[in-house]
This record gives structure tokens, sequence and C-alpha cells, in this order.
């Protein structure tokens, strides 16, 4: 699904230049669950971005699905986000003045997607999060971990290959966060490509394979045994 | 670009944030409103000079005497200059194909009587061109004619007011009215644009006001017409010409600052049409400059709407919202609030325009009618959309280029 050659990425700050991903290889199959660990400053959410085609690679290779992730000028990237690609954010990022149903409705929107047919299919993944009943409140009138699931099922809605989940759980609490990643592991098993950076070993370990990244390159890619996030949620 | 659901989205946008459609509008409707009320104004300014000169005609000069100032001819200073029946003659002699037509006036007050009724009127001693000169309008019967004139009748002409007010609704036609004690037969009865005032005047023939006062030839004042066709320039000519064969006839120093006096009506009009358009041309560009101040308003509001949104558009972007999802649908918004507020702005104006016109404006203001052609006034309105608009473009260009990446760390 994801395959990734010698990604290299540097940022400019002033005169000298940042090297932050320096030779990253990695692939991601199919209905993988994927951690990718490390301490602030390793570039995990610079790989996530890159991933997420929020970012440019600098040098290297990065395949999607088969097609190659490269010199995109804006509309095709917001295509390809569009077609490939669910975003969760820490900070959740739902659009206030818009409900539930209309911010899971949101990508969808930008499929073209007709206008009686996005409401019923965001309401179908407000059910599969939980919050059917809480389709027409506003962001503002939802808790934390409710809007993180609401940004879940808003990355879900558009059927993305890949979901990308940025710290998903970074500012929860660990009772909301379990729930969160009890959902994410229910959308792996359905077959979806999920990735997660985190640095909280805890919820890595409810993943199917650990990424640890420092100072840029690759440190350790190991696969584990999964816990299970149900039996922490009442 | 105009589906339902661009609109559907804008709409939401637009009842989500009140606030900032609130001020964008403001602005928006400020600017127009203002510019159409000034603009309407200075409409209403000119309307009034053109008021004042409107109801006589401009091809005039009126010929004034006066007493002289410097000794000359074997003459002392400070003689009185008269005009005679004679010199209109010999004006017409002297300048015959320049002059449309040539009338004396002799201007006095007096009791004016009818039956029990009688009243203070000014009348007027003239010849047949007056009529022209004046543009007095005949309700019923006619005017004074040269054979009037000649043959020294005593028949008036009065003003409508005068009807109204002596004869009480009575037919005033063919009655006799008392002037300064002789019986005068009204054969006319006129109104004029000029207003009430002009309405409380009398004619009368002026062989006939000089044959009362004695059989004499003085004249008051002469007023002539020249031909139109002179123009201008050929107007200004003729007035320096008349000026020195008056003073050649009748000896008075070319360098007399007074002794004679020529008003040019049209020389007035020129410079008072001159003085209205320089005014409105001031007050123009103060409309416009609130115009351009509501552009930049507006700009400056977009600017602050965007950075507002930045975030949002970051979102959308993640989301999948191409560069020109986001381009249109901020311009369609900007498009949608300045048109439906310009459009509110402008009917306000209109609707103050009508409001404020009247009487007291007109009197103590000098303005008449203050109104905008509604050409212009969508003009300036679509003017300022489209400003709005590009206004809005560069802002809302620059957020659509704008890394989601970067958008969203925006915290």
């Amino acid at each position: 699904m994801i395959q990734i050659e010698n990604l290299h990425k540097s940022y400019k700050m002033g005169s000298n230049s940042l090297h932050v991903l320096k030779g990253i290889n990695f692939s991601v199959k199919e209905g993988e669950l994927v951690a990718i660990m490390g301490s602030s400053g390793s570039g995990k959410s610079t790989l996530l971005n890159i991933l997420g085609m929020l970012d440019e690679l600098d040098e290297g290779s990065y395949d999607l699905d088969g097609v190659p992730i490269k010199n995109l000028n804006e509309t095709k990237a917001a295509n390809y986000r569009n077609k490939f690609l669910g975003f969760v954010f820490q900070s959740f990022n739902l659009i206030n003045y818009k409900n539930a149903m209309e911010n899971v409705a949101l990508p969808l929107y930008y499929q073209r997607v007709g206008r009686k047919e996005r409401q019923e299919k965001a309401l179908k993944y407000l059910d599969q999060v939980g919050l059917k009943e809480w389709a027409d409140h506003l962001p503002s009138e939802l808790s934390g971990g409710q809007k993180q699931r609401v940004a879940i099922a808003r990355a879900m809605a558009a059927e993305p290959k890949v979901l990308l989940a940025d710290e998903p759980t970074g500012a929860l609490d660990s009772t909301t966060s379990y729930e969160v990643m009890d959902l994410i592991q229910k959308i792996n098993d359905q077959g979806n490509t999920i990735l997660i950076v985190t640095h909280e070993e805890d919820i890595a370990h409810m993943c199917k394979r650990i990424v640890h990244l420092k100072d840029g390159v690759i440190l350790e890619d190991k696969k584990v045994d999964q816990v299970r996030a149900d039996q922490y949620v009442q | 670009m105009f589906s339902r659901d661009i609109w559907k989205e804008i709409f939401e946008a637009i009842q989500k944030n009140k606030l900032r459609t609130f001020l964008t509008g403001f602005t928006v409707a400020l600017g127009i409103f203002i510019f159409v009320t000034l603009f309407g104004m200075g409409n209403g300014l000119n309307n009034t000079f053109m008021k004042f000169f409107g109801n006589d005609a401009t091809n005039i000069f009126r010929i004034y005497p006066s007493t002289t100032t410097i000794p000359y001819g074997g003459y002392k200073a400070k003689r009185q200059i008269e005009f005679k029946n004679d010199d209109l003659d010999d004006i017409f002699k002297e300048f015959g194909p320049l002059v449309q037509y040539l009338t004396p006036r002799i201007r006095r007050g007096g009791v004016v009587t009818y039956k029990d009724k009688s009243d203070n009127y000014a009348t007027y001693g003239v010849g047949p061109g007056m009529q022209f000169a004046e543009k007095t309008i005949i309700m019923k019967g006619r005017y004074i004619n040269s054979m009037d004139v000649r043959e020294k009748s005593k028949y008036a002409v009065i003003g409508r007011m005068v009807e109204k007010d002596i004869f009480k609704g009575e037919d005033a036609l063919g009655k006799y009215i008392d002037v300064a004690g002789s019986a005068f037969r009204v054969i006319g009865v006129f109104q004029d644009d000029g207003g009430d005032n002009e309405e409380r005047n009398i004619f009368i023939p002026f062989t006939t006001r000089q044959l009362i006062e004695g059989n004499n030839d003085r004249v008051d004042q002469i007023t002539l017409a020249f031909n139109e066709s002179i123009g201008y320039s050929g107007a200004m000519r003729f007035q320096k010409q008349l000026d020195r064969y008056i003073r050649k006839k009748k000896l008075i120093s070319p360098q007399d600052p007074r002794g004679i006096f020529i008003e040019n009506v049209a020389d007035n009009l020129k410079r008072n049409q001159d003085f209205a358009a320089v005014l409105k041309i001031i007050i123009s560009g103060i409309a416009f400059a609130v115009i351009i101040s509501g552009i930049i308003g507006i700009s400056n509001i977009m600017v602050f709407v965007v950075k507002e949104r930045t975030k949002e558009i970051g979102i959308r972007k993640a989301m999948g919202a191409t560069p020109r999802t986001i381009t249109s649908t901020i311009l369609l918004e900007s498009v949608f609030i300045t048109a439906i507020f310009g459009f509110i702005g402008m009917i306000l104006g209109i609707v103050v325009l009508n409001f404020i016109q009247g009487k007291t404006l007109e009197d103590d203001y000098f303005i008449t009618k203050p109104a905008i052609d509604s050409g212009m006034a969508i003009f300036v309105t679509i003017l300022l959309v489209i400003c709005g608009t590009l206004a809005a473009y560069v802002p809302a260009r620059k957020a659509a280029k704008i890394k989601p990446i970067v958008a969203l760390r925006d915290e």
C-alpha cells in the first residue's frame, strides 16, 4: 500500500537547514495498523505529513497504492488526499460552525457526492462511532472524545485507502484514549490500513507494528502482539 | 461553480459568521449610501443654479443708466444719465442684425384696485419683446403688442396671482382695473415659472406709462435680446461694442466705471454654470473618495476574514478541497455580500434623497430635487462589487496556496 525509499527531508531555518528525515525506507501493506513512535524532534510528524501529502519530500520516492507521489501541484495533491487519505488530528480540527454530521460530510462534498447521499453516508459513519444521536450538535457541544470520534468518522467517510492519525489521543485522558483506540482497532479489523503517530507506549502497543524513529532514521521496526483496547473500556 | 452546494456553503458561512458579514456589508452599504446622497446633493445644487436662470431668456442684455463719476465732454461728474425712446431706435439702427428684439422697461410700484379690492403691485411699462425676455406664458387673452404701444392704449396684462388676489376667482379679462388713478382694461393673464412673486406683476405699454407721466419719453432701462446665433464670444463682443456706442452717444468717459451698466445674462449664466460645474466636480471627487475608502475598508476586512479562516481552509484542504474551490468560495461569498449590501446602500441613499427633498432644503441650502440617475448609482455599486472582489482575490488566492500543514499548525 505504502512504499517509501530513501526519503530525505530538511527544513530551512534561516541560514542553516535542519535535516529532519535522513533516508527512510519503509513500507506498509494493506490492513496493517502501524504506530510510528519517537520523541519530539525525531521526525515522526514530518514523516506523517509527507505520507499525507501535506508536505513535500526532498529526495527519495513515495508510492501510494501504486501511484508515485511526486511533483504534485496543489490541485492534484488535493484530489489525491481526497481519494486516498483520511486524517485524524490531535486537535480534532473540526469546523466549529458546522454540526457533527456536516463535518463528517465535508470530504464527501469535495468528492462531489450528492447532498442526500452525503447525509446518509455521514449518518452511517457517525453511527459507527456511536454518535448518531449527536449528529446535529456543534463541536463546542461535544466532549474531547466525542470530537475525536467525529473526526474519525469524517476521516472514514471518504472511504480512504489509508487512515493517518497524528497523536489522535494526545489531547485526551487515558479512559477516552482507550475508547478512541478501541474504535481505531475495530476500523482496522474491517481491513483498513491505519498509521498512527504517537509517543505513548501503551497506545503504540495497541497497534500491530511499531516503527521507532530517532533523529530522522528508523531505529527499530518490529511486529508486536496487539493489546486490545476494549478490555479497558467499560 | 454555481452549484447549489457552493451556495449552501456560502449561506452557511454567512449565517454562522454574522458579525463578520455585518461588518463587511456595513462598510459597503455605507460607502454606496454616502456616495449616492452626496452625488444627489451635488446634482441638487446644480438644479438650483439652472432654476435661477432657467425661467428667463439667457440671450439678454439689460442696460441700466446711472450717474457719472468722471467729468467728460464738457459735462461735470455726477450727471444722471437718462435713456429716451430715441435711444432704442438708434441702438436698433446701429446693431439691427445682431438684435432680436429691444424693449424698454419703466418700473413703478403702486396700488391697483378692482371694485373694492386693492393691493400693491409692481407695474412695468414694456414693449412686446418683454414677453420673450421674461419667458412670460400667456394663460388667456394676449400680451402687449406694437399697436398698443403706438396707440398708447390703456391695456394691462396681469399676473395669475393678481387675478387670484383681487378678482377673487372672477374672470379678469375685459374688466377694468385702476392703476394710479387711470382705468386699464385687462387684456391678458399670464403665468411665470419664476414663482408667485413674478406672477404678482402687471405689464402695460411703456408709451401709456409715459403718457400718464406728462407725455415724456424717458425710459428706466433697456432690455435687449441678441441673436443667439452669435454665440457666447459674439455676445461678449457685442456687449463691448454696445457699451462703447452708448458711452459715445451719451458722452460718458470710456474710463468711467459708472454712467451705464450692461448686465449680460448669458455671461452671468456661464459664470454660474462654471461655478456649479466646479462645485459638482468637487462633490463628485469627495463621493469617489468615499467609494475608494470603502474599497480599502473591504480589502482590510477580507484580509482579516481570510486570516481568521486560515485554519478552516487548512482543514478543508486536508479533506481534499482544491485551491480553486477555496478561492471561488471566498470570492463568491464576497461578491454576494458586497452586491446585496451595495444594493441596500443604494436604495437607502435614493430613499433618503427623496425624503429630504422639499422646500426647506431648497430655500435654506439651495438644493433642488437632489437625485442621482440610476445608471450612475448602479455603475458605482458594480464598481464597488468588482473592486471588493479584486480586494478579496489577493488574500483568497494566498490562503488557497497555503500548505495545509502550515494552516493546521496555526493553533
